[in-house]
C-alpha cells in the first residue's frame, strides 16, 4: 500500500463517466452495435378488455423486410411460476403472448420483427388484430373503496394502535379531510430498450434497467433457463425512477432472438411507455387528526385507496407515511386497493411516501391553521422519541434540526401566518413547509476488489448508475477504504456476471453497494503484504454482506427532510409559480456533495412537478389515457423551475460502515405538500387535489 | 417498376461527408444513430416534445426526430460528437461537467446543443418570451437565469438537473463572452 489517503467521501467529485456523457460517447442500451441486428416493434391492444380473436399476419409477413410476427399462437412459452430477486412473483403483464386475454388498453398483443426499424414500425402499424370486446371498468374514485380490500405490499396494509373514536371525542380540534393525487408516470428520458441474442449457448441481453441480476433472474425464471446461462448488461441507464425492471421489451426481444436465432432489439416508444412501463396509481386519501389545544396529537388516522390491475396486485402504501412521523395515542393507518381494467402500477420514486406525505403534511398544515400554531412548532410538539407505532428506537432522526436550519435559511421567522395578504403586483404570495421521510435499508450484495500489478485497483460490484452518480460514489468509497487516491480506482458496474447485488431502488443502492465494496476492500488490505509484489493477475478479495446486513438491529431507520416553498399565484389566470424552494435533509453521510445536491434538488423538482403539473387522465370510454406523451403529460420544464437549494445536517448512520442512509427518494417527500401549503398561504384556499391546475385555482375562488 | 422507396444522399455531419442510401421514412435522428453510428444524439420521444435529439443544422438548433434524412442533404449538421475541439471540450460541455449539469446523461447532448445555440441566439440579439423590452433599440437582454430557463425549455430533463444546467449555461456564456 502507498501513502494513506482518506477524505474522498464527503468531497465534491465530478462524475467519473461525466466526460463520456457530455461528449455523447456514453452508449445506452439501444446504442450498442450488433451485426445482423433485427428490429422488433410491439403491437398494443386497442381495446381495454376482451379477447384477441385473430391476428391477420399474412399481409404483414409479405411486407418488405418483415421476418416474423409473434403473437399468442406462436410465441415461445414462458412461466410466471417463480419468485424474483425482490421476493415477489412477476407481474403477469410481462408474460407476453401466452393467451388471448387483453387485460388493459395498450396490452401487448404482437411483436413484428423486420430488418429495419422503419419496416418493423410500418408493419406493426399495418397489422390488423380482431378482438372480442368485453366491457371495461377504469373509473377510479374514493367511492370505489366499497370494492377495495387491504393489501400488504412492501409495507403492512393496516397498522392500528389505540382507540380512534375515544381519541377523536377527547380532541379539542379535529381535522378530517380528503385528498387525491392523480395517476403519475415515471417518464425517464431514455425509453426502455433491450437487445437480446444467443451467444455460445448463453442468452445475452443489453438492456436499460435498475439491476442486471434482477432482470437476469426474471428472464431466467420466465424462460425456465439456468440463471448462469443468462447475462444482462446495462452500463449507462437514462433514468429509471422505479420503471426499469423486467418489462415487455426484454421479454419480446428474447422471444424474437430465440425464434430467429439472431440479435433482436426492441425499444418502447414514448407513447407505449404509458401502458407498458408502470406508473404511480392515483390515490384517494382521508386523513383525520385530533389534537389538544397545544397541538399534541391524540389521533392520527390515514386511509388511502389506490388501484391495481386485474392481473397483478401492487399497493401504493400511502397511508404508511405517518407510521414513523408523529406520535398519537390512537394511530390508525391503512392502504387499500381496488382492481380495475388498467395497466399494473408499480414503484415510482418514493412509492407511498410521495402521495401519502402530500395528504398527511397538508393535514398537519390545516391543523396548525386551526390551532393558530406555527406549522414547524406543531411538528416540534409531536416529535416522537421512539417509533410512534413500533416503539423501536430511531437509528437517527434529526428532523427538527432540519427544520431549524431550514427555517433560518428560508427566513421563516419573519413569516406572517395570515393567508391571502401578500401581493406583488398581480401575484399573491405565500410560503409553506412540510416534513418528509423515507425508509433507509441495506440489502445483501457482493463485491470484488482487485489490487492490480500496476498499483491501481479494480472494483467489481453489480451496481446500476441510473443517474444517481453511483459509479462515482463507489469510486470515492473504495478510494477511502483502500486509502488511495480516486484516480487509482476503477469501478465496473452494470453486468450480471459481476455477481449478485441489490438494485438501484428504494434508496438502498449506494448504501448496500458501498457496504460490500468497503468489506471487500478491508479484506484486500488485510491480505496484502506491504512491499510484496503483486502478481500479473492481481490479488482479489471478495465480500458478501448478507450476514452483516442480516445482523442489523431492528430500528426505525429513515432519512428525514424539511421542505420549504414560496409560491406566487395569479388569481386572474389561476397560474401558480414556485419562486424558490429549500430542502434540508438528514440523510446519512453524504458521499459526494456535488451529485447528492443535484439528486436531492431533482427530487424536489419531482415534488414541484407533482404539485402543479403531472396528471395522466384516463378516458373512461376507451380505457386509455388522453394525450399519452410528453405534450399531454407535462413534467416540469426549465421555465417551471426556480432557484432550488438542497442541503443537509450532519447525520451519519451509526450502524453503516460508511455512515450512508440513501438519498434517492427523500427529496420528493413532502415537497408537493410544501407547495400546496404555500398556495393556501398565498390565497387562503386549500387545494386537496393534485395537481393544482389553473382551473382548480380559478374555480376555488383563488382571489381570496 | 414500383416507385423507389429509398434514395442515395450525402449528409455533411461534423464536417465529414457521408454518402448513404436511406429509406425515405428515415428521420435525420435515425440516420445519425442507426446508419452513421453517431449515437450521441438521443431519442427521447421521437415526436418533437422532449428535445433530446437536438442537433445544430446550419448552426441553428433543431429536433432531428422531426425531419427526414432526405431533407437534410446540403445542410451542415453538427451533433454532440462534433462540438468539442479535439480533446478540448466546448465551454458548454466543460461547464456541464464541472457543475454537474446532468444526472442520467440522456438529455445531456440535446441540452448542450441547445445551450450552444441559446448563447449564440442571445449574442445575436434575439429576444425570448422572457424578454421584457423586445424593441430593437432596447438592445440585447441580459442573459439572466430567467432568460436561460425560457430559452432552454424545449429540452426536458426528467432527473431534474435544471438548476445546475442553468448555472452551467450561464458560466459557459460568461466564459465565451470573456473570450470574445
Amino acid at each position: 500500500m502507498t501513502t494513506a489517503t482518506r477524505g474522498a467521501v464527503g468531497t465534491a467529485h465530478t462524475r467519473v463517466e461525466g466526460r463520456d456523457k457530455v461528449t455523447g460517447a456514453a452508449r445506452y442500451a439501444g446504442e450498442i452495435p450488433f451485426a445482423d441486428l433485427a428490429h422488433g416493434w410491439l403491437v398494443l391492444s386497442t381495446v381495454a378488455r376482451g379477447r384477441v380473436r385473430s391476428v391477420d399476419t399474412e399481409a404483414v409477413l409479405a411486407m418488405p423486410g418483415v421476418l416474423t410476427v409473434l403473437h399468442h399462437h406462436n410465441a415461445p412459452r414462458v412461466t410466471t411460476d417463480y419468485v424474483g430477486l425482490l421476493g415477489v412473483p412477476p407481474d403477469p403483464t410481462v408474460a407476453l403472448f401466452q393467451d388471448d386475454r387483453v387485460a388493459h388498453m395498450g396490452w401487448p398483443v404482437a411483436l413484428v420483427v423486420a430488418e429495419t426499424s422503419e419496416q418493423a414500425r410500418e408493419a406493426a402499424e399495418a397489422l390488423v388484430v380482431h378482438y372480442d370486446r368485453e366491457p371495461h371498468d377504469v373509473a377510479f374514485s374514493a367511492e370505489r373503496d366499497t370494492e377495495a380490500y387491504p393489501a400488504d405490499g412492501h409495507m403492512p396494509a393496516v397498522v392500528e394502535k389505540g382507540d380512534l373514536e375515544a381519541g377523536l371525542a377527547a380532541s379539542a380540534v379535529v381535522v378530517d379531510e380528503r385528498y387525491t393525487t392523480p395517476e403519475e408516470h415515471h417518464n425517464p428520458m431514455e425509453p426502455h430498450a433491450a437487445t437480446a441474442r444467443w451467444e455460445g449457448g448463453r442468452l445475452e441481453v443489453v438492456d436499460s434497467n435498475q439491476g442486471t441480476n434482477w432482470v437476469a433472474g426474471e428472464l431466467a425464471g420466465l424462460f425456465s433457463l439456468d440463471p448462469a446461462s443468462v447475462r444482462v448488461r446495462s452500463e449507462h441507464v437514462g433514468g429509471g425512477f422505479g420503471s426499469k425492471g423486467v418489462r415487455a421489451h426484454q421479454v419480446a426481444a428474447v422471444m424474437a432472438a430465440t425464434v430467429l436465432q439472431r440479435p433482436v432489439r426492441v425499444v418502447m416508444t414514448r407513447r407505449q411507455m404509458f401502458s407498458l412501463a408502470g406508473y404511480r396509481s392515483p390515490t384517494a386519501q382521508r386523513v383525520r387528526l385530533g389534537a389538544d389545544p397545544d397541538g399534541r396529537l391524540r389521533v392520527l388516522e390515514h386511509r388511502s385507496l389506490n388501484l391495481t390491475s386485474a392481473v397483478y396486485e401492487f399497493v401504493e402504501p400511502s397511508a404508511a407515511a405517518g407510521r414513523s412521523m408523529y406520535a398519537a395515542d390512537a394511530h390508525h393507518t391503512a392502504s387499500r386497493v381496488v382492481r380495475l381494467d388498467v395497466p399494473s402500477p408499480t414503484w415510482m420514486r418514493a412509492p407511498g411516501e410521495a402521495p401519502g406525505s402530500f395528504a398527511l403534511e397538508s393535514a398537519l398544515d390545516e391543523l396548525a391553521e386551526r390551532l393558530g400554531i406555527d406549522p414547524i412548532e406543531l411538528r416540534v410538539r409531536n416529535e416522537p422519541s421512539v417509533g410512534p407505532v413500533s416503539g423501536l428506537p430511531f437509528g437517527s432522526r434529526n428532523l427538527i434540526a432540519c427544520f431549524r436550519e431550514g427555517a433560518r435559511r428560508f427566513g421563516w421567522a419573519e413569516r406572517d401566518p395570515r393567508p391571502g395578504v401578500r401581493r406583488d403586483g398581480r401575484w399573491l404570495l405565500g410560503t409553506g413547509t412540510a416534513a418528509g421521510s423515507f425508509p433507509t435499508t441495506a440489502m445483501p450484495s457482493t463485491a470484488a476488489v482487485t489490487a492490480e500489478a500496476d498499483g491501481t485497483f479494480t472494483v467489481r460490484i453489480n451496481a446500476a448508475d441510473i443517474g444517481t452518480g453511483a459509479r462515482t460514489a463507489l469510486t470515492l468509497v473504495a478510494a477511502d477504504a483502500l486509502e488511495v487516491s480516486t484516480d487509482r480506482v476503477r469501478v465496473h458496474i452494470g453486468d450480471s456476471d459481476l455477481g449478485p447485488a441489490i438494485i438501484a431502488g428504494g434508496s438502498m443502492g449506494t448504501r448496500s453497494w458501498s457496504w460490500a465494496v468497503t468489506a471487500a476492500a478491508d479484506e484486500l488490505r488485510r491480505s496484502l503484504v506491504p512491499g510484496a509484489d503483486i502478481p500479473p493477475e492481481g490479488i482479489t478479495a471478495r465480500s458478501n454482506t448478507a450476514e452483516a446486513v442480516g445482523a442489523l438491529a431492528q430500528k426505525e431507520r429513515h432519512a428525514f427532510g424539511a421542505q420549504f416553498a414560496e409560491v406566487a399565484v395569479d388569481p386572474a389566470t389561476g397560474e401558480v409559480r414556485v419562486r424558490r424552494m429549500l430542502g434540508v435533509f438528514a440523510a446519512g453521510r453524504i458521499v459526494n456533495p456535488l451529485t447528492a445536491r443535484n439528486q436531492l434538488v431533482g427530487g424536489m423538482i419531482w415534488g414541484l412537478s407533482m404539485a402543479l403539473h403531472e396528471e395522466a387522465v384516463r378516458d373512461r370510454s376507451t380505457g386509455g389515457l388522453y394525450g399519452a406523451d410528453l405534450a399531454g403529460y407535462h413534467v416540469a420544464a426549465h421555465a417551471d423551475v426556480p432557484p432550488i437549494e438542497a442541503d443537509w445536517v450532519d447525520d451519519p448512520d451509526p450502524d453503516d460502515p460508511v455512515g450512508i442512509k440513501g438519498i434517492g427518494e427523500v427529496g420528493i417527500v413532502g415537497a408537493a405538500a410544501a407547495v400546496a401549503n404555500a398556495v393556501w398561504h398565498a390565497t387562503g384556499v386549500r387545494h386537496r387535489s393534485l395537481p393544482i391546475r389553473p382551473d382548480r385555482v380559478l374555480s376555488a375562488g383563488g382571489d381570496a | 417498376m414500383p416507385p423507389s422507396t429509398s434514395s442515395e444522399l450525402t449528409l455533411s455531419v461534423n464536417g465529414e461527408k457521408y454518402t448513404l442510401t436511406v429509406d425515405h421514412r428515415t428521420t435525420l435522428l435515425d440516420a445519425l444513430r442507426e446508419r452513421l453510428d453517431l449515437t450521441g444524439t438521443k431519442k427521447g420521444c421521437d415526436q418533437g416534445q422532449c428535445g433530446a435529439c437536438t442537433v445544430l443544422v446550419d448552426g441553428r438548433r433543431s429536433v432531428s426526430c422531426l425531419q427526414l434524412a432526405v431533407a437534410a442533404e446540403g445542410r451542415e449538421i453538427t451533433t454532440i460528437e462534433g462540438v468539442a475541439s479535439g480533446d478540448r471540450l466546448h465551454p458548454v460541455q466543460q461547464a456541464f461537467l464541472d457543475l454537474d449539469g446532468f444526472q442520467c446523461g440522456y438529455c445531456t447532448p440535446g441540452q448542450i446543443c441547445s445551450a450552444i445555440a441559446v448563447i449564440e441566439e442571445h449574442a445575436a440579439g434575439w429576444p425570448s418570451a422572457a424578454t421584457g423590452d423586445v424593441r430593437p433599440e432596447a438592445g440585447p437582454p441580459a442573459l439572466t437565469p430567467e432568460e436561460i430557463r425560457e430559452r432552454m425549455s424545449g429540452n426536458l430533463c426528467r432527473c431534474g438537473a435544471y438548476v445546475s444546467i442553468v448555472q452551467a449555461v450561464a458560466r459557459a456564456a460568461e466564459s465565451e463572452g470573456a473570450a470574445a
